[in-house]
């Protein structure tokens, strides 16, 4: 237990990067912080290697012949692209990172529910990661990242068992994670902090946690039958056995539509909390958010049929899926009016992690409202596998939910770290960010308008200006993605200190040292307020105090 | 004698209350997992109602009662061992836990038999010689195999567990008499039981 000082500060003790500086002291550490940090390592290995086979691919349809790789290896370059992007980067990022690091904070407690099971979850992904990765390296999979059958059971000859295994096993994992982070928002929120203070992004992680729980055993089981029928020969979806690949797709979209908000769910709560603090204002409709966030967790279990108006089920079908999937846009919009209502009036600074949040505002509303298109039939017939679909979820996943995940680590990477990064060089990758993402996907609305279809590694010479256009966007976006790599890493030498509160945020994980003591606080804190109480309800928001960046008390503090 | 009480936990009643949350969420996913083969089950025997009808007659219903006989004693051999382990009485805790072992083993072994004598008859889809000719009867063994096996498969990591709680309660490694332990592992253990009375009726007795 930490002793404190007189003004209630933790008294000079090793942060949790200095409570131990082996590689046994990481491997085999059980805080929620620790853990958040090799999943971070572990995440962004697979990022650059999902990175790296978009690359091939916007390298590929630069041109309209298929020039640099085989139609053969493409399938495998985009397979890897999304297993990898889907799986071991998109769907962990925020809850397994951010959420692993700051949950505890958040709440106010010393550490998650089953320590123990949150150092097992990295692992079991890991092991999920390698077999995906020995899948890629032997040859890779050709499927696309759905698996559907009959060709990932009958035809491929490529490496389904193993990098389905991999992905099975990775979401035991995700579950794990989930289930901890449940039990630990029922049973270790601190004295004071009911259910209706908690912070949105402690909302945003547990109605997630829900999602993952009860969607990720369907993926798991609809990947057991094909391997089964791949290994064991069982016909569970051949055709010549009465069975129906269709069946797959049911299955398998009853995880993945729901895997769509595991992704972007943690990233609402990430923006929430970067708005609120720069611009100085409560949320606006702090019940009305909550409500939404679970009315998306719950609205995203009946709307999967989306995705298979052209796989010849029911027309009835088609049109309730497709009725359903406009109501789930209903909370979602709930929450970009309150986020605007919110910024209404406040004191508004453009840091680097606002000026992300600010971008995931606008990718996810225009992603969305894309995706109102396709939720109408008679569109989404003529839409269905173009690129105006790889567009739309492309909106959502990357500019929505990756500008969210690095909202969250620029303003919470001084907690982290303890350390400032260059706020110039930041700025100006959210910038190039927003703008090389636009130059990327924008286009390929357009394209897909025309009728380019997905998965193709060559096109007519019409489509050509668009996907030069996607391809030279591509270039800025990779450089904007490795820009954080350089100076985020620099600021871990040379940034300077960072302070408890550099942003004077109002979440109770400020309220300790940064980086935080391996017990995160000294006495643990009472909660007595609403949340992001940054002014009182009968006044108008203020400007933050004194110099924008002024650093506070740590900054003197010799560690 | 081990801690009871685990870090971040400074009561061991809220302790109790964690670790029981937590595997009946890990059981809902279960019921998921599970309920993706009950759905395939479903759609493929209303489609093919004659041929699942024809094929079921295959399934040895003998063996098959046996194994209900000796899942449900186990459930109760399970169920009171929780109950004795709450009263901390460890003798009799250990006893119910290899009567637990022992009837989950005898279990497996039957469904062993059971098993080879299914090859032996060739009901195998896809075999060249499988007995049965109606559309939908391969489709049945498909799913009874894909069922049964992940059923087994689930029966045998429980055993593993109950093995080393045998060793661990016997040896005090763990703080049994405190923490929800063995209600968890009774818990996982009545999911495997509920799963098979679902199976039972599904591949041995509904359109026979």
């Amino acid at each position: 237990m930490s002793s404190t000082d007189a003004e209630g500060y933790i008294a000079q003790e090793p942060d949790y990067l200095g409570a131990g500086h082996t590689v046994r002291s990481w491997l085999l550490t059980t805080d929620h912080k620790r853990i958040g940090i090799l999943y971070l390592v572990t995440l962004l290995f697979f990022f650059l290697i999902g990175g790296a086979a978009a690359t091939f691919i916007r390298l590929e349809l630069a041109t309209p012949p298929g020039d640099l790789v085989t139609a053969d290896t493409y399938n495998r370059l985009f397979t890897l692209h999304g297993v990898i992007m889907v799986w071991f980067f998109l769907v962990p990022a925020v809850p397994s990172t951010l959420g692993n690091f700051l949950l505890p904070l958040a709440i106010g407690a010393r550490d998650m529910a089953f320590p123990k099971l949150n150092l097992l979850s990295w692992y079991i992904n890991l092991v999920g990661g390698l077999l995906a990765l020995a899948a890629l390296l032997l040859g890779g999979v050709d499927t696309g990242w759905t698996f559907y059958t009959p060709y990932s059971s009958l035809y491929s000859n490529s490496y389904v068992t193993l990098a389905a295994l991999g992905v099975f096993i990775a979401g035991f994992s995700t579950i794990a994670t989930g289930l901890n982070f449940i039990v630990t928002v029922h049973t270790q929120r601190c004295e004071g902090l009911t259910w209706m203070r908690l912070p949105l992004f402690v909302w945003a992680l547990y109605a997630t946690s829900m999602v993952i729980v009860l969607a990720t055993p369907a993926l798991a089981v609809a990947l057991a039958m094909v391997v089964m029928e791949r290994v064991f020969a069982l016909g569970l979806f051949d055709p010549a056995q009465g069975g129906d690949p269709i069946l797959f797709q049911h299955i398998f979209w009853f995880y993945s539509h729901p895997a769509v908000y595991i992704m972007i769910l943690p990233g609402f709560g990430v923006v929430t909390e970067v708005l609120t603090c720069f611009s100085r204002r409560k949320v606006f409709g702090y019940e009305a958010m909550v409500f939404a966030i679970l009315g998306i967790a719950l609205f995203g279990f009946f709307v999967w049929g989306h995705h298979m108006f052209v796989s010849g089920q029911s027309a009835y079908a088609s049109l309730i899926f497709s009725l359903l999937s406009f109501l789930i846009a209903i909370p979602s919009a709930i929450k970009v009016f309150n986020w605007s209502a919110t910024l209404y009036g406040g004191h508004i600074t453009f840091e680097a992690s606002m000026l992300y949040a600010l971008g995931f505002i606008g990718l996810f509303t225009l992603g969305g409202l894309t995706g109102l298109f396709l939720a109408s039939v008679p569109i989404d017939v003529h839409m269905h596998d173009t690129y105006f679909v790889t567009a739309h979820f492309h909106y959502i996943m990357v500019g929505g939910m990756v500008s969210a995940f690095f909202a969250g680590l620029h303003f919470w990477w001084p907690k982290i770290t303890g350390r400032m990064y260059s706020e110039l060089w930041a700025r100006l990758a959210a910038l190039l960010m927003f703008l090389g993402f636009n130059f990327t996907f924008f286009p390929q609305f357009i394209l897909g308008y025309m009728g380019m279809p997905r998965r193709y590694h060559s096109y007519p010479d019409e489509f050509e200006m668009w996907n030069v256009l996607s391809s030279a966007g591509a270039v800025i976006l990779a450089v904007a993605y490795l820009m954080p790599f350089v100076y985020l890493g620099l600021s871990v030498y040379r940034g300077r200190r960072a302070g408890d509160n550099p942003w004077q945020a109002r979440g109770l994980e400020w309220q300790t040292a940064s980086p935080p003591p391996r017990e995160n606080f000294g006495p643990l804190p009472v909660v007595t307020r609403e949340p992001y109480d940054y002014h009182r309800s009968d006044e108008e928001p203020s400007a933050r105090e004194g110099d924008l960046d002024f650093p506070n008390r740590s900054d003197t503090e010799t560690r | 004698m081990p801690e009871a009480l685990h870090e971040p936990f400074h009561d061991i009643g809220k302790q109790r209350s964690a670790e029981e949350a937590g595997i009946w969420i890990f059981l809902a996913s279960e019921v998921i997992f599970f309920g993706g083969l009950f759905l395939g089950y479903a759609v493929y025997r209303l489609r093919l109602p004659e041929g699942y009808g024809a094929a079921m007659a295959e399934t040895n219903l003998t063996l098959g009662i046996v194994n209900t006989a000796l899942l449900l004693a186990s459930s109760a051999t399970m169920a009171f061992t929780v109950w004795v382990g709450r009263e901390g009485l460890q003798r009799a805790t250990v006893t119910g836990l290899i009567a637990t072992l022992a009837l989950g083993t005898a279990f497996l072994a039957v469904k062993g038999v059971e098993y080879y004598e299914d090859i032996r008859h060739h009901l195998i889809p896809g075999h060249p010689d499988f007995p049965v000719d109606v559309p939908g009867a391969e489709m049945f063994f498909s799913f009874y195999w894909a069922m049964t096996g992940l059923h087994g498969l689930h029966m045998a990591i429980g055993l593993g567990i109950i093995a080393w709680t045998v060793h661990a309660v016997r040896s005090d490694r763990i703080a049994w008499r405190e923490t929800a332990h063995l209600h968890v592992v009774g818990l996982y253990w009545n999911l495997v039981d509920v799963v098979w009375i679902f199976l039972f009726p599904l591949l041995y007795l509904v359109g026979r």
